[in-house]
């Protein structure tokens, strides 16, 4: 018998697909002309981003980088491209990009706040991303510490003192239980630590400093301006917000009445002012509570009001997240025997978390972006320092560079968050 | 848990804060620095130059206090406050003294307890129109579109001028004189006003400043100068004197060029009052006998920081006009040091 069957050795290579399936044509066809209708609103977009790059590019391309003043970028211009030519005049970002990133600090400081803002990324790393070790958490610990004595400067053991409280807070969670029962033993370890702050920190650290005096230039808050305040404002808040606002969110939940009347209380009297009523307040309003002659610190002032807020906003995120999670969750964890913090540290916070992961993120950057209102209250932070740039004459009338400039760096900052979140999100999607 | 940060900083703060005390010039002494309220950026008067130090009319005033006080014109914190802020700022200790380009009014002084010690610009409202526009008084501004800022003095005394004389206008409300500039140039009303000072170094950086016109009237008054807190006199005469001093110092004709040599002792018996010499003005305002010295050294008279900053041979171009000495016809007048 004869081999009849047929059995093909070797593959067909792949055929082009038919001639009306693919192609540039094809892709214009599908993507911008499928019917009339998108066909005419195609020709209009396009039109339409046409006339926006061509009144833009020429101004941003036909620039000046190197003037000295607006009128000098004028004639600059006007020579190398012809009489009654606009365009920008870069020259003020060439001028004072250090002052609209870094304030008033010391030129020969600057690479303190650099390296502060560098380590922050050592300190989240282990935060926003799960290869890294563990052990970098010891150092994220202590950063907040570390990069306040990297900004301000001063002696080494204040930052070390301020730790101090918290060692001084976590003893009395351990030891006191023992001796005087949880919930007192809790309340001590709030309290011992703040004592300890206002009472017993500044002697400790400047004795310490007495008998080992270790300490960098430091740097006054008057110093402070320009992205390095805003960033300094931004950090303090989210960093702070997020704990504090989950905190809220389980108090507001919780089944102890007063707990529950202070938190809803602080949660619905911030959110029912807006954030720039806070600031004046804190502008101008807590001066008149202090006692006379103490000067407490307007970007600290400004920081407390900037967490406060954003913290009230985080609890209501989180309190969202915490209601989206079916209540056979809570009993699930109920059945394993787990007492009230195991269970919310291990079963409903993960899941509450990760369903508010984009509300989060979006209060994250709102927050990052409303700093910008402490120009109204006279801080220089890059919008004010626009202000204080245009009052130098060389520079009176510098409107859209200046806000262009500062709109790049919100933008990366901002845009840099949001694309994390939804890595966040992929990675800990484990949904069906 | 990181909030000890702040409340560790805060704790701190409240431990290094010196205890309170009527005296001002203690505490300027024993901090080691002027706190000098200025405003967040004018032209001419207070800004931040390109290696972050402040420069300006007002600037120089709380640089001769410091210089004054201290023997250090570096010797300030500035601090920048807004419109809405420096006034709270200055009754609650804040700050020491307040030179923002603040005009002395009525209620400031008596309602809101603020000593102003003297004037050291006489600005007042005026009107930029295009010359295209061929007007050339205001009471021709009938029926205009005008530019102003909101929430100033200038909207209500924009208004007060138009009644008086019978005439309409259409506002045109802007936040920030920058947009106002915007606003103008772009054709969107046909009359900017506000301070001349401020008129004067908008138009300056104009494209083409001759295409603008400043009309001759001005139609309020805007007395601007430095101020300190109610009670504590001894504080206040510290910053009026050294204010006068930079007044007279110009009067007598003492400059920064012969201020090393007059100090040596002159023929006029008021410059060696002036300067330490003779007499015992330092001892009475309980400061050195060189005070006002070192002040003039700073920046020299009243009349070289006017040139420096904002007068005719800046971009600016103000004319000494009100501010000219008395005996030029000006108001600038500072009381005899005996």
């Amino acid at each position: 018998m004869s081999d009849l069957s047929y059995v093909r050795t070797e593959m067909l290579d792949e055929k082009d697909p038919p001639g009306g399936e693919a192609g540039i044509v094809t892709w214009i066809h599908k993507n911008l002309f499928p019917s009339i209708g998108s066909g005419i609103l195609t020709v209009i977009s396009i039109f339409l981003v046409y006339q926006l790059l061509a009144g833009i590019l020429p101004w941003m391309f036909k620039s000046s980088w190197t003037a000295s003043s607006l009128n000098e970028c004028r004639e600059a211009i006007h020579l190398a491209y012809g009489e009654g030519t606009e365009g920008a005049c870069w020259s003020v970002i060439n001028e004072r990009y250090k002052q609209l990133l870094f304030g008033f600090y010391p030129s020969e400081l600057y690479w303190r706040p650099i390296l502060a803002f560098f380590l922050l990324f050592v300190a989240i790393a282990p935060v926003l991303f799960n290869k890294v070790p563990r052990k970098v958490l010891y150092f994220s610990a202590i950063y907040p510490f570390l990069a306040f004595w990297m900004v301000w400067g001063g002696s080494i053991w204040v930052p070390i003192s301020a730790m101090l409280g918290l060692v001084v807070g976590y003893y009395a969670s351990v030891i006191l239980p023992a001796v005087i029962g949880s919930l007192g033993a809790i309340v001590a370890a709030m309290i011992l630590p703040i004592v300890w702050w206002i009472l017993l920190a500044g002697p400790v650290a400047g004795m310490l400093q007495g008998i080992v005096p270790i300490s960098i230039e430091s740097v006054g808050s008057d110093k402070l301006g320009g992205f390095t305040l805003s960033v300094l404002i931004g950090v303090v808040g989210i960093a702070l917000s997020l704990p504090i606002g989950i905190l809220l969110a389980l108090g507001r939940q919780s089944p102890l009445f007063v707990v529950k009347i202070i938190c809803v209380g602080f949660i619905e009297f911030i959110r029912g002012v807006p954030l720039i009523t806070l600031l004046f307040v804190a502008s101008t309003l807590l001066n008149y509570f202090m006692p006379p002659g103490t000067s407490f610190d307007l970007v600290l002032r400004v920081m407390i009001m900037v967490t406060l807020f954003a913290s009230a906003y985080m609890a209501e995120v989180i309190r969202g997240g915490l209601a989206a999670i079916p209540k056979g969750q809570y009993e699930a964890a109920d059945a394993l025997g787990l007492d009230f913090w195991k269970a919310t540290r291990l079963i409903i916070m993960p899941q509450a978390l990760k369903i508010s992961i984009p509300n989060i993120v979006s209060n994250f950057i709102g927050l990052f972006k409303d700093t910008t209102l402490v120009s109204i209250i006279g801080l220089l932070d890059p919008l004010g320092l626009t202000n204080a740039i245009r009052a130098n004459q060389e520079w009176n009338g510098v409107v859209w560079e200046l806000y262009a400039f500062v709109a790049l760096l919100f933008f990366i900052v901002c845009f840099s968050m949001s694309r994390y979140s939804m890595y966040l999100e992929r990675k800990l999607k484990t949904g069906h | 848990m990181k909030k000890t940060i702040i409340f560790g900083a805060m704790a701190v703060a409240g431990m290094a804060a010196v205890s309170a005390s009527a005296a001002t010039l203690d505490d300027v002494k024993a901090k080691g620095e002027l706190a000098c309220g200025v405003n967040t950026g004018v032209v001419g008067f207070a800004a931040p130059d390109a290696s972050g130090k402040w420069v300006g009319f007002d600037v120089d005033v709380c640089r001769a206090v410091a210089a004054a006080v201290l023997g250090d014109s570096n010797a300030v914190k500035y601090v920048p406050l807004t419109s809405k802020n420096r006034f709270t700022a200055l009754a609650s200790g804040e700050i020491d003294m307040l030179a923002r380009n603040t005009t002395w009014t009525f209620s400031r002084d008596v309602d809101l307890k603020f000593t102003f010690v003297g004037v050291n610009y006489y600005d007042g409202q005026a009107f930029m129109v295009p010359k295209a526009l061929g007007v050339t008084s205001a009471k021709e501004l009938d029926g205009a579109t005008v530019c102003i800022q909101t929430g100033t003095t200038t909207e209500l005394n924009l208004a007060d001028f138009f009644r008086s004389n019978g005439m309409s206008y259409e506002p045109v409300p802007l936040d920030t004189n920058a947009e106002n500039q915007k606003n103008y140039l772009a054709g969107a009303c046909d009359v900017y006003t506000t301070d001349a000072s401020a008129l004067a170094s908008s138009r300056a950086t104009f494209e083409n400043p001759d295409d603008h016109v400043i009309l001759p009237e001005i139609v309020s008054k805007e007395p601007l100068g430095p101020l300190v807190r109610h009670g504590d006199n001894q504080w206040g005469d510290i910053v009026r004197w050294t204010l006068n001093a930079l007044i007279a110092a110009e009067e007598l004709g003492v400059t920064s060029a012969n201020l090393a040599e007059m100090s040596n002792g002159t023929n006029s018996p008021e410059i060696n009052r002036l300067l330490g010499t003779e007499g015992s003005l330092g001892e009475m305002l309980g400061l050195s006998a060189d005070w006002a010295k070192n002040a003039l050294a700073v920046s020299g008279n009243y009349g070289e920081i006017f040139e420096t900053h904002i007068g005719e041979s800046t971009a600016i171009g103000l004319a000494r006009g009100l501010n000219a000495q008395w005996i030029n016809g000006g108001l600038i007048y500072s009381p005899p040091f005996r």
